[in-house]
């Protein structure tokens, strides 16, 4: 399980929205338990891919957000990633470019713009798992 | 001599250079793997004969990207 501020929701949900066409994406940082995680701060970043079916984040910003999160004793979560046209769900794609299997990779589908989900997944190898994402006020 | 890794100091031998630092690190996935040496960015090919020195402030900025 892993839980986010209606706060930080929002800000993904309005920089998805912003950077349109293209696909959004960035970090998260909080706290990891054995109950589970808790997402304290969401980092905005460049996708320099700039194109609708693909992300890769902007390394100095993955960098400063890094150096942010021990500033702040966050510890990396994963990371998170908009699907303009396609549902909240890892793509081929995004499962073969998941290196780490404890991250938590967070997709928000943007492909009903009324409804938008937003989903978080662990992934290890073919397999992705969905952990479960709980939106708190 | 003595650099920052990810965050964490380290007393390291006099001449280490980052690929060896990757290997010692057993950095998962190398190839996908930058690295950057008090801020500024290191050229993959150069992990082999780039030198760290002692104070050096090393990250290792692992590659996160996928597609819809």
């Amino acid at each position: 399980m892993i839980k986010i501020s209606e706060d930080n929701y929002r800000k993904i949900l309005e920089h998805a929205e912003h950077c349109l066409p293209e696909e959004a994406c960035g970090l998260v940082a909080g706290e990891s338990n054995d109950s589970g995680k808790i997402i304290r701060k969401v980092y905005l970043l460049t996708n320099i891919d700039h194109t609708n079916e693909h992300f890769s984040l902007d390394p100095r910003e993955q960098l400063a957000a890094i150096k942010d999160m021990r500033a702040n004793g966050l510890s990396p979560l994963g990371n998170w990633h908009s699907h303009p046209e396609s549902p909240s769900r890892p793509s081929e794609e995004d499962k073969r470019l998941a290196f780490d299997k404890k991250a938590s990779y967070l997709i928000l589908s943007l492909m009903d713009r009324e409804h938008p989900v937003l989903n978080s997944f662990r992934i290890d190898g073919d397999r992705a798992e969905n952990e479960g994402l709980i939106i708190e006020d | 001599m003595k650099i920052t890794v990810a965050g964490e100091k380290k007393e390291v031998a006099e001449g280490l250079t980052v690929a060896q630092l990757i290997v010692d690190e057993k950095v998962e996935t190398p190839q996908y793997v930058t690295v950057t040496i008090n801020d500024e960015f290191v050229d993959g090919d150069a992990f082999e004969t780039t030198v760290l020195k002692d104070g050096d402030n090393v990250e290792f900025l692992y590659f996160m990207g996928g597609g819809q």
